[in-house]
C-alpha cells in the first residue's frame, strides 16, 4: 500500500465538511467559532500536503500555513473578545437573539 | 512501499481526524466540542510530523492546541453554564446543514478524483532544518518572507489592542 496525497486530502475534506455542517447548524457563537477553526485547520493541512507531495524541497506551503496559523490566532482572540462583550450586553450568545443592530 | 508502522500510524491519524471532527460538530455539550477540537488539532499536528515538517507540527501544537483551545475554553466557562446541553436541532436546520456539508464533500471529492497526478507517492524530502527556516523567514530576497513576518507582527499588535478595547469594562 502506497500512501499518496489523496490519503491525506480525504480526511482533510471530511474535516472541512464537518466544519460547514457545524457552522450552519450551531446556534451558539462559540460552537460556530469551533466549526470555523475546523475549516481553517483543514485548509492549512491541504497546503502542507500539496507542498510535500507536489513540490518537495520548497517551503511555500509550509510558510503559508505558518502565517495562516498566526492569523487564525489573532482572529480567534478578537472573536472571543467580541463574544464576551456580546454576552455582557445580552446575557446570551445565541445568534438568534442578537438582532438589536438589525435595521 | 510503505513500512507497516507507517501505515498503522497513518490509519490512526486519519481515523482520529475523521472521528474527532465529526464529534466536535455533533456533540451537544459545548465543552466537549472544545475538547474534541483539541484532539482534532493534535491529529493535524501528527500529520505535520509524519510529513517531515517538524517545526510546523511544533507551531501547530503551541499555537493552536496550546493557545486557541485555551482561549476557547476560557470563553466557554465565562459565557455558558458548564454541563448544560444545547437544545436539540430543528430538523430543518439539520437538513440544511447536512445538505451544505454533503455538497462541500461532493465538490471536493469530485475535484480530487479527477486529478490523477495526486496518486504519486511521497517523493523523498529531508526535513527543513531551523537554519533554512530562519533564513527564509527573516530574509528579504527571492522566496524569503520578511515582509509577511513583519506584517503579522503588526497584525498581532493591532489584535491585542483591539481585544483590550473591545472586551474592556465600561
Amino acid at each position: 500500500m502506497e500512501i499518496n496525497a489523496l490519503y491525506y486530502l480525504i480526511p482533510s475534506l471530511i474535516m472541512f465538511a464537518c466544519g460547514v455542517y457545524g457552522f450552519i447548524t450551531r446556534r451558539n457563537m462559540i460552537a460556530m467559532l469551533i466549526s470555523l477553526e475546523l475549516m481553517l485547520n483543514s485548509v492549512d493541512m491541504n497546503f502542507v500536503v500539496f507542498n510535500r507531495f507536489l513540490f518537495p524541497g520548497q517551503m511555500e506551503g509550509m510558510f503559508f500555513t505558518l502565517f495562516a496559523i498566526a492569523i487564525a490566532a489573532a482572529e480567534t482572540a478578537l472573536a472571543i473578545a467580541i463574544i464576551v462583550n456580546v454576552y455582557r450586553a445580552n446575557n446570551d450568545i445565541d445568534v438568534r437573539d442578537i438582532c438589536k443592530m438589525k435595521f | 512501499m510503505e513500512s507497516l508502522g507507517s501505515i498503522i500510524t497513518y490509519v490512526v491519524i486519519a481515523l482520529a481526524i475523521i472521528v474527532f471532527s465529526i464529534l466536535a460538530v455533533t456533540t451537544r455539550k459545548i465543552l466537549r466540542a472544545a475538547t474534541y477540537l483539541l484532539f482534532a488539532l493534535f491529529a493535524t499536528a501528527a500529520v505535520y510530523f509524519k510529513l517531515d515538517y517538524e517545526f510546523l507540527g511544533g507551531v501547530q501544537i503551541a499555537v493552536y492546541a496550546g493557545g486557541i483551545v485555551v482561549l476557547v475554553v476560557f470563553a466557554i466557562l465565562l459565557t455558558t453554564h458548564p454541563g448544560s446541553n444545547s437544545e436539540r436541532l430543528a430538523s430543518r436546520s439539520r437538513r440544511l446543514g447536512l445538505l451544505a456539508g454533503l455538497a462541500a464533500l461532493a465538490v471536493g471529492a469530485y475535484s480530487l478524483i479527477t486529478r490523477c497526478e495526486l496518486l504519486a507517492s511521497a517523493p523523498a524530502m529531508s526535513n527543513p532544518d531551523m537554519d533554512t527556516i530562519g533564513t527564509a523567514l527573516l530574509g528579504s530576497g527571492h522566496n524569503q518572507y520578511l515582509l509577511p513576518f513583519e506584517a503579522v507582527s503588526v497584525l498581532l499588535l493591532a489584535c491585542i489592542i483591539g481585544g483590550v478595547v473591545v472586551a474592556r469594562k465600561r
